[in-house]
């Protein structure tokens, strides 16, 4: 190996009110596929957007050098002219356009403004064989699969002269097939010179293709491991992912030991989701779990794990497409087929993207808090203003929203007191089951306390609690038993004592092959 | 935690009744109420600006008591379009057919009464279950087949353009019966002892002061019952008397003309109506719900298709009541009768701050959206400003009351 192709120095990138990273250290050797992997949040994302220039030059603290030269990138083309190319989570093809139009998106072979679609197709041709794709370059994206479109993605990045491609998490939609292909052709760009950075927390993956591997926990660099060396096992990356600060506060709280004999609140058989659009992809397959009153029961899982998924599916099927399972309440079979009849049972989904799908920003705190349960403050389906203000005030006042008056539009308010109106709305409306898709994303510490200490309360008063969350110690800290899921599937379930971070993020981290 | 809350003040909300506050304290209530309701009293201040101006262009004929009466006949039908129009916008949908249907249904009207002599009452229901059914087809489109609003309403604006010309051969159909002729020309009966004024309307006046004291008075002591913070005594006194004042300009003004035309007491009732709908009702809340956040409202239980469906439903229903309107005003059914009023009902939402991406806009604001482009309208027409040089100017209206939304909310943002 030559050196190093890039050196990332001393980054430190703030957020207004968030600290996302905080002196990261990034060496790149030249020709390698080195794997950056860490928990959700850890900054892994944050950094490569940093190094691409998503986060311009100026925004950010500290010193990327790439071949040598100190770079500041202004922009994504920026970047791209260096030979650096980024390659989302999410897919950036148009779906409605041809493979080789997007390859050449925004970089056409054109002669003042016309295109030369000979040229056009030729070069896309070669660069689709180089990515072992046989398609025809006039296909439409929408026609080809998701892990083809990866591997588009990668025929636009070669189209781009690219010198470090940058995968995050590239195979987190695929299925296994599709997977060893893309980590296949990873490994052959390299012999041809290719460098990459792969985001990934699959352990077996990161051991397949890396070279090294740079683990990043709360915005810092813990540590480069040669993958190669024999000292470096996968227990010993857990180790480094996980050594968390438990820096977190949480309530006392005296675990709950419900009475045997009684019917779990909430039980789920043999429940299987399919993808919405990928048939083939089973996003939760065969889970069956349950959950006591006054239990607090946790999902682990990283994401892409399933579990906002399955939670949302159980809930009036708001995710995907069903394909086999029954829900149980208080040991009899419901039906949960709408949200309404969901919410008719007393069930209570918290979702874990409260911009999207938890409030409706340009409304009213009180407005927002009195929706799913306007019935409670209506007579004859005519609101009673006064009293829905008074329960909105009541709220405010017990769950310590920071606003000055409850007819303040929610947008205006921070993450965290958003975060308490989504959960006051959700206490209102009175369920026995409340399923918690990752409550504390995004808020600071003191507004993670005031809620975790709500969490606590609400189950000493004997409602169910489903707790999803990628952070382990809050976990750790909440919960009476932990179940972990990894690609659609429970990979474990561990009582309070039993559980540590490593042990949970063995099971978080398992893949497919390993788990049958 | 300290840094929890953004963007707002972290002062105390207003003094609790308000009892001790000094007129400083009174002027910054007010003005943190002005400030925070920018959209709704600044379109209130244009439409007073815009009465003001045209006044005095006008030596004042603007404010002559018939021609007081003549703006209601003219834009009745407009702003009973722009009730119906403006829950479509808050719900996130757009409907261009309304101006179709609302001919559409005179043509039908006239069919029944003039040429089958139908009596009036029953071809009247028998029009409003027409709209209900025009709105409720294309309702169903959009909401359970999820044909885009706009699709479907432009394919219903062809199709009742053409299903009127069926209907009328083409030709004009009228003189309609008078029960009909005065929903859209018809005045209160003249009743009681000869004064200056017109007494039913004085009473009418009389009665809606009584009436908003009442109610306003009940409101506050209710939000005291349940110890929520109330407008200072001072502030309170000062709102009823602007209250009572505008009812009794209005009221005197009509009553010293002909009295008030049908057409107010219908459109009184649709805004007091619709506007207890939109703010109380369930209904109202669930069309907010879904215009603001459609996945939010999903998954908290809405029923966003049937709310949809309803919304649509209930526009027909009001285009074909405009539909009467229209056609008893010209005591005639016309194949180019409501000719683009879809796009004055849909420019008077917009003014009256409606947003494009659904989930903002009051009953009231549509009201006083269309009052803006009335005046104009009926002030231009004083001036006898050309046709040409009105659609320019209400264009530009229209621009500017937008792009001063869109200016103060980025102003508000940053």
């Amino acid at each position: 190996m030559a050196g190093p192709v890039l050196e990332m120095r001393s980054i430190v990138k703030t957020f207004p009110g968030v600290k996302a990273l905080s002196d990261v250290t990034l060496t790149v050797q030249q020709g390698e596929v080195h794997a950056i992997c860490g928990e959700n949040g850890a900054g892994k994302s944050t950094l490569m957007k940093v190094l691409s220039g998503v986060h311009p030059h100026g925004s950010y603290e500290g010193e990327i050098l790439f071949e040598g030269e100190v770079c500041g990138f202004k922009d994504i083309r920026a970047s791209e002219h260096h030979g650096i190319v980024i390659i989302h989570q999410e897919l950036a093809l148009s779906p409605y356009l041809s493979l080789a139009e997007n390859i050449f998106l925004g970089n056409e072979h054109a002669k003042r403004g016309f295109i030369n679609w000979n040229t056009t197709l030729r070069h896309a041709t070669e660069l689709l064989r180089r990515v072992g794709l046989s398609d025809h370059p006039e296909t439409r994206v929408a026609d080809i699969g998701v892990g083809k479109q990866q591997l588009v993605e990668i025929a636009k990045a070669l189209s781009k002269k690219v010198k470090l491609l940058i995968l995050d998490e590239p195979t987190a939609a695929l299925n296994d097939e599709d997977s060893d292909k893309l980590l296949d052709l990873i490994l052959e760009l390299k012999k041809q010179g290719i460098t990459s950075i792969i985001i990934s927390h699959k352990l077996n993956e990161i051991r397949k293709v890396a070279d090294s591997v740079t683990i990043l926990r709360d915005g810092r660099t813990i540590e480069t491991l040669d993958v190669k060396a024999p000292e470096t096992t996968e227990d010993r990356i857990i180790s480094g992912m996980v050594g968390r600060d438990l820096d977190h506060r949480f309530p006392e709280r005296t675990p709950h030991h419900p009475e045997e004999g009684a019917a779990p609140a909430l039980e789920i058989r043999d429940w299987t989701v399919h993808h919405p659009i990928d048939q083939q992809r089973k996003v939760a397959d065969d889970v069956s779990l349950q959950v006591r009153r006054g239990e607090i029961v946790g999902i682990a899982g990283l994401m892409g794990a399933g579990r906002t998924e399955l939670a949302m599916s159980v809930f009036g099927r708001s995710y995907g497409r069903y394909a086999g399972g029954t829900v149980l309440k208080d040991g009899e079979e419901i039906r949960t087929r709408t949200v309404a009849e969901a919410v008719g049972h007393g069930i209570a989904y918290v979702t874990e993207d409260r911009k999207h799908y938890g409030l409706n920003l340009i409304d009213t705190i009180n407005r927002n808090i009195s929706l799913t349960a306007l019935g409670k403050v209506a007579k004859r389906g005519v609101v009673d203003e006064h009293e829905e203000r008074q329960v909105a005030e009541r709220y405010r006042k017990s769950m310590n929203i920071k606003a000055p008056t409850v007819f303040e539009p929610v947008g205006k308010l921070s993450g965290g007191n958003q975060q308490k109106v989504v959960l006051s709305k959700w206490i209102f409306a009175g369920p026995d089951v409340l399923i918690l898709d990752e409550p504390t994303r995004g808020i600071d510490v003191g507004a993670k306390f005031e809620i975790y200490t709500v969490i606590d309360k609400l189950a000493a008063e004997g409602k169910a609690i489903v707790f999803i969350s990628s952070e382990l110690p809050e976990l750790l800290g909440m919960c009476d038993r932990i179940y972990t899921m990894a690609a659609g599937r429970l990979t474990g379930e561990f009582s309070r004592g039993e559980a540590t971070q490593e042990v949970l993020m063995r099971q978080m981290t398992k893949d497919k092959e390993v788990t049958r | 935690m300290s840094t929890d809350v953004t963007n707002t003040p972290a002062e105390a909300p207003p003094g609790k009744d308000g009892t001790g506050d000094t007129g400083e304290n009174l002027v910054r209530v007010m003005l943190d109420g002005l400030r925070s309701n920018m959209r709704q009293y600044g379109m209130l201040i244009a439409l007073g600006l815009i009465v003001a101006l045209f006044a005095v262009w006008t030596d004042g004929s603007l404010l002559l008591p018939h021609n007081i009466s003549n703006l209601v006949l003219q834009n009745s039908y407009i702003l009973i379009l722009a009730i119906g129009m403006m829950l479509v916008i808050i719900a996130g949908h757009i409907d261009l057919s309304v101006g179709s249907v609302t001919a559409f249904v005179g043509s039908f009207a006239a069919v029944l009464t003039v040429q089958h002599g139908v009596s009036w009452p029953i071809a009247l229901v028998l029009c409003l279950l027409v709209g209900a059914a025009a709105g409720s087809v294309q309702g169903f489109m959009i909401a359970y087949l999820g044909i885009p609003s706009f699709i479907v309403t432009l394919a219903g604006m062809l199709i009742f353009r053409g299903l009127t010309e069926i209907l009328l051969k083409g030709q004009t159909l009228g003189p309609f019966p008078g029960g009909l002729q005065k929903m859209g020309n018809g005045f209160l009966p003249e009743v009681g002892p000869t004064t200056n004024y017109h007494n039913i309307t004085l009473l009418l006046g009389l009665v809606v002061i009584v009436f908003v004291v009442l109610q306003e008075v009940r409101d506050r002591k209710r939000q005291q019952e349940f110890s929520l913070d109330v407008l200072p005594a001072k502030l309170f006194l000062l709102k009823l008397v602007a209250l009572v004042a505008a009812v009794l300009t209005v009221t005197l003004m009509l009553a010293s003309y002909k009295g008030a035309p049908i057409v107010l007491l219908i459109l009184g009732a649709l805004v007091v109506g619709y506007g207890y709908v939109m703010r109380n009702a369930v209904f109202g809340r669930h069309i907010y719900a879904i215009g603001g956040n459609l996945p939010a409202a999903k998954l908290s239980g809405v029923k966003d298709k049937k709310v949809t469906f309803y919304v649509f439903l209930n526009m027909g229903m009001l285009a074909a009541l405009a539909g009467l309107v229209v056609a008893a005003r010209l005591n005639a059914a016309s194949p180019k009768a409501g000719l683009s009023f879809e796009l004055e009902a849909i420019a008077s939402s917009f003014i009256g701050g409606a947003s494009m991406s659904g989930g903002v806009g009051t009953v009231l604001g549509a009201i006083v959206g269309g009052l803006v482009l009335g005046v104009l309208n009926n002030g231009m027409n004083l001036l006898s400003v050309g046709t040409d040089w009105q659609q320019v100017i209400k264009g530009l209206a229209l621009l500017a009351a937008v792009g001063f939304d869109v200016w103060n909310k980025r102003k508000v943002g940053s």
